[in-house]
């Protein structure tokens, strides 16, 4: 069908809903009938604003986003990013943008949102106020935060308290003004909002309830000073208003539909707006009076609107439920529906412990069968199982206060298991996935949650239902006897983990003997580097010992990195990047009698490339008698330790950094592990040394040293978590023993620290409780097997050359001492590199 | 095949020159040929060892194993997989290396080109 033929549907907000419709509308059988217009005054393409907030921990745009602006093009949809729809004519079907283009329409989606209501207190419209909504927003509040102190939040509600949090982790001291006489009024009562208020001042941040802000005036030093009805001025260096949303109903206004009396546009049960051509749905809409704030029921009101444009049957929109739960300030807040006991005759009961921080409060109806509401605060371990009993209206237990009891012995709450869920049940709300949904995704084909997730979209909304989803998967995939296969690959049906449990356990030391016992074939060139890994690990077996050398990779068989050409890296080790004159000079020398390139690599140490095969076992005696190592730059083990010169040359050291990396480097340096890892060791608080982007960063601090872990460069950087503060020298080793052998043992093969912590269930609390807790009772033995590790290390270069077995590889032909003539190189800035294809053939010709 | 062709085998190099379950390089009449010893099937195999993907003589640096059947070698640089029987390779139908008659006599590796 040509485009002049189709129908145009103009979609006027590119938000989460707008977004949200769009993938919808695909699935639509007549989806090609149409063009899609999509308008978005935001100049990027719709992100996930309900985790905005990660913004601040390094997300950018592209790992917010759903899609790029190519994806929408690709499916020929025509976009308008960062343009504004400013006028909709309804009798001539045309909606105008900021551009000046004019866009005709047969129908159109009002999917605009809302904004952020800034009451008008004298001194709202500074510079330095801010509303936290979109990327631009955070990247405005970003700037103003540098080398800034302090922030303040207006409104203590859900979104007030996100907005605290971003402060907060812009290292500002942080104030909650909220006019209310408690926070999150909304969802909860006062003894649930004072303890959360608690909570939160235990974090750092102060909050002023029952205060009414009158002023906000810029001082002389560019900050802001707010007076108050009562009480004490305060000064400030930023304001952030999170005072409520309103509909963003402006164009609606304009071209004449039915606003509600405090605004947002009037919707049908479909949908529609007082006009039939146009709808209106997410943040925007008002459906019987009220406004839903939730990104669930937007979702719910893109899917109506899709199929009853596409003239499919639509389920109706019928109010969505309110429920929510979150980690704000990492203080867990849950609230389900009547939450405030507003049913005439509902019955409340509470558990409260001041001690351990934990409101609960169960509101029933009058006979206590049936579950109305609920306020969780401090621990939601119990919001999952009270939510279905709220949504699937199940009969509550004789003892309804059971399942807000703690779980003390006899009086345990009745698990209420996925298998008691009906098939109707919600799992996932954002998305509208029920138990039944996720079952028949199994029962056409899916074996993970993760197929699950892509199948039915469970779990890729807010994300609060993973957990839930992951157990109706496992326990219908066990009611199946279905085992799930995450084999890594033909010859082993099992995990990495599984196959490093097997070779502990039954003791087995050879790839063969694992082979025999436990898999089929030949193996290949998937497993073979991975069990090869393995032994080396829990055995620390030599890689080039004659049963071993067999399994690696080209790199690890001859101890260097393949080029391009076939030839090879020599990397020594540096450690720490400390190096004498004389060494260097050796280096040199070495480089220059074998023609070698040499550059300093972007791991602090001294490369020299372009060696052949039969010239590495030369190359590496000359370096081992200068007194050089292997630099392990090839294999699945600790490379580098990057270090900055620390307290021993630099004004503000406050620790030998450069002798802490030493120590570590060599202390580590013959760990094989699932993938490379690196560390680097900062002597203060500077971070000469980017410690925070490798798998083990160590920055130094008046009494010892910060332990952070699990960060990146590479193709997805990632900041490392802090793990430990003020540690000794001596516990700093220990746990760093534990860590990178609780790693070894259960990260996945080519698994960085960052994936590993990003798939590890439980997160970082988990690994705390882990290593610093010792909550698995296996502590002492990762540090015995890491001692091990240490003793027996050896140089792979040393005793590969003490061994005319394993030097017999080390030839470029087994029947003649010619070289590679394939391996040609010309000369570039006073060095040699491997020539091109043509001027290969070039010089061959001449030749 | 042509009938009278006699194979004509030469000797390359002794067992003990090779590395079991792995891979040596010989130079034959200037050509770089790849020999793999399988010690579990104790089968020998003579492939290029000309990588056509990367251009360089790198096929006998690759692990070898099998693959829904076949008896494979992946090269070292961009991970194609070469069946050592045939020379086909699995990832590209229409590459394809030569292979070439290899036995053991006695000690040593004969190969015919
Ligand atoms: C030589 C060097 C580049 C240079 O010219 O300076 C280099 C070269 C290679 N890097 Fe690197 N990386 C080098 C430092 C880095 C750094 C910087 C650092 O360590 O501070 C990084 C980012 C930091 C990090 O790892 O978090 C880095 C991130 C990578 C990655 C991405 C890893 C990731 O987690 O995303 C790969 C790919 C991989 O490992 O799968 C990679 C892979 C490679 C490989 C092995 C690619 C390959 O398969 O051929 C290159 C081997 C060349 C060789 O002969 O050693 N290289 N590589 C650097 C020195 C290595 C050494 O051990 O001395
Ligand atoms: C920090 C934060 C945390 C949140 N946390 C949660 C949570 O945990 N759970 C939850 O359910 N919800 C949460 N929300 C709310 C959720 O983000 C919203 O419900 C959801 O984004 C609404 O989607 P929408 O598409 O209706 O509006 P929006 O996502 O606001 O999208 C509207 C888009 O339309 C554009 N637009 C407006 N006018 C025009 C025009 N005239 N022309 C062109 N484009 C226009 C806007 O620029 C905007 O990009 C949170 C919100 C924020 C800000
Ligand atoms: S960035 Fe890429 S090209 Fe450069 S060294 Fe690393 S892997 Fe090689
Ligand atoms: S409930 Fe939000 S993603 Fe499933």
């Amino acid at each position: 069908m040509n485009t002049a033929t189709k129908k145009n549907l103009v979609i006027i907000g590119n938000g989460m809903v707008g977004h949200h419709f769009v993938s919808e509308w695909q699935k639509q059988a007549n989806a090609a009938n149409w063009q899609l217009h999509i308008i978005g005054e935001e100049a990027v393409t719709a992100y996930d604003r309900v985790h905005l907030s990660e913004y601040f921990q390094g997300k950018n745009h592209a790992e917010l986003a759903y899609c790029t602006e190519a994806d929408y093009l690709q499916q020929g949809i025509k976009t308008y990013l960062g343009k504004k729809a400013t006028g909709i004519d309804r009798s001539a079907q045309t909606v105008t943008l900021s551009s000046g283009e004019v866009l005709n329409y047969d129908k159109v989606v009002l999917a605009t949102g809302s904004y952020a209501f800034v009451p008008p207190i004298p001194g709202y419209d500074n510079d330095r106020c801010f509303v936290y909504r979109t990327l631009d927003d955070l990247d405005a509040m970003k700037a103003a935060a540098q080398g800034r102190e302090v922030g303040v939040v207006i409104g203590g509600g859900l979104l007030g308290l996100e907005a605290a949090n971003a402060l907060k982790s812009l290292g500002l001291k942080t104030h909650v003004v909220e006019f209310a006489p408690r926070l999150m009024p909304v969802q909860l009562d006062d003894a649930a909002g004072g303890l959360l208020k608690e909570k939160i001042e235990d974090l750092g941040v102060s909050v002023l309830t029952k205060t009414a802000t009158q002023s906000i005036e810029k001082t002389a030093d560019d900050r802001l000073k707010m007076t108050f009805a009562e009480g004490e001025p305060l000064e400030t260096d930023l304001l952030v208003f999170s005072a409520g949303i309103r509909p963003q109903d402006a164009l609606a206004k304009e071209c004449g539909l039915e606003l509600g009396e405090r605004g947002g546009v009037v919707i049908n049960d479909h949908c529609q707006t007082s006009d039939e051509n146009i709808y209106a749905i997410g943040e925007v809409a008002l459906w019987k009076n009220q406004i839903f704030g939730l990104v669930a029921p937007g979702f719910r009101m893109a899917e109506t609107t899709a199929a009853d444009i596409a003239g499919e049957p639509s389920t109706a929109f019928l109010g969505a439920d309110m429920s929510t739960k979150l980690k704000l300030l990492g203080v867990d807040v849950g609230s389900i529906g009547d939450a405030h006991a507003a049913t005439p005759g509902a019955l409340t009961f509470r558990y409260s412990n001041e001690h351990k921080g934990i409101y609960k409060k169960l509101v029933t109806t009058a006979d206590g069968k049936k579950m109305l509401g609920a306020i969780l605060v401090g621990d939601n371990s119990s919001y999952d199982t009270l939510l279905q009993y709220h949504l699937n209206d199940i009969d509550l237990p004789a003892e309804p206060d059971s399942l807000i009891l703690p779980n003390l012995g006899s009086n345990a709450a009745p698990a209420l298991g996925v298998d008691a869920l009906p098939d109707t049940a919600t799992i996932c709300s954002c998305l509208n996935v029920s138990k039944g949904d996720i079952v028949s995704a199994i029962d056409n084909g899916c074996c993970s949650p993760a197929e699950v997730k892509d199948a039915t979209g469970a779990g890729s909304g807010c994300g609060g239902c993973s957990a839930m989803v992951k157990d109706v998967v496992n326990a219908t995939m066990e009611a199946r006897g279905i085992t799930v296969d995450k084999s890594i690959c033909e010859h082993f049906h099992y995990t990495r983990q599984e196959i490093y449990h097997l070779i502990l356990v039954e003791k087995i030391r050879t790839f063969d003997e694992l082979l025999d016992k436990h898999g089929e074939g030949l193996g290949c060139d998937v497993c073979k580097p991975v069990v090869s890994n393995i032994l080396a690990a829990v055995w620390n077996a030599p890689v080039q010992n004659r049963e071993h050398v067999k399994l690696q990779d080209t790199n690890d068989a001859f101890l260097g990195n393949m080029q391009k050409d076939g030839t090879y890296s020599v990397i020594p080790r540096i450690a720490g990047g400390e190096i004498t004159p004389e060494k260097i000079m050796k280096f040199g020398e070495i480089a220059a009698e074998f023609n070698l390139y040499t550059k300093v690599v972007s791991a602090q140490r001294i490369g020299m490339f372009g060696a052949q095969v039969h010239e590495l076992p030369q190359i590496w005696q000359k370096l081992i008698d200068a007194g050089f190592e292997t630099g392990q730059a090839y294999g699945k083990s600790l490379r580098n330790v990057k270090s900055c010169i620390g307290s021993t040359w630099c004004r503000y050291g406050v620790q030998d950094s450069v002798g802490m990396a030493i120590l570590v480097e060599n202390r580590y340096k013959g760990l094989r592990g699932p993938h490379k890892f690196k560390f680097g060791v900062s002597g203060c608080t500077r971070e000469c040394a980017e410690a925070q982007g490798k798998d083990v960063g160590i920055i130094a601090t008046e009494n010892g040293w910060n332990l952070y872990v699990c960060g990146n460069g590479g193709m997805k950087p990632r900041h490392g978590d802090l793990f430990a503060t003020d540690l000794s020298d001596v516990e700093l080793i220990k746990i760093i023993d534990r860590f990178l052998m609780f790693y070894s043992r259960t990260a996945d093969g080519l698994q960085r620290t960052a994936r590993w912590m990003e798939n590890l269930e439980g997160g970082l609390d988990y690994l705390k409780d882990v290593i610093l807790n010792d909550s698995l009772g296996i502590c002492d033995e990762l540090e015995a097997q890491m001692n091990h590790v240490v003793e027996t290390w050896e140089c792979e270069w040393a005793s590969t050359l003490k061994d005319p077995e394993k030097l017999k590889r080390f030839r470029t032909f087994v029947n003649s001492d010619e070289k590679d003539n394939n391996v040609v190189f010309v000369e570039e800035r006073n060095q040699i590199r491997p020539a091109t294809k043509d001027e290969k053939l070039s010089l061959i010709a001449s030749a | 095949m042509t009938a009278q062709l006699k194979t004509q085998w030469q000797s390359v190099c002794s067992t003990a020159d090779l590395v079991e379950d792995s891979g040596v390089a010989a130079l034959l009449n200037g050509k770089q040929i790849a020999i793999f010893y399988i010690k579990k099937l104790d089968a020998i195999y003579a492939i290029d060892n000309y990588c056509p993907f990367s251009n360089a003589n790198v096929i006998s640096r690759g692990i070898i194993g099998s693959l829904k059947g076949q008896t494979v070698v992946a090269s070292p640089i961009y991970k194609q997989h070469f069946n050592l029987e045939t020379g086909q390779c699995l990832e590209d139908s229409e590459v394809t290396l030569n292979t070439y008659p290899v036995k053991i006599e006695q000690d040593t590796v004969l190969l015919a080109i």
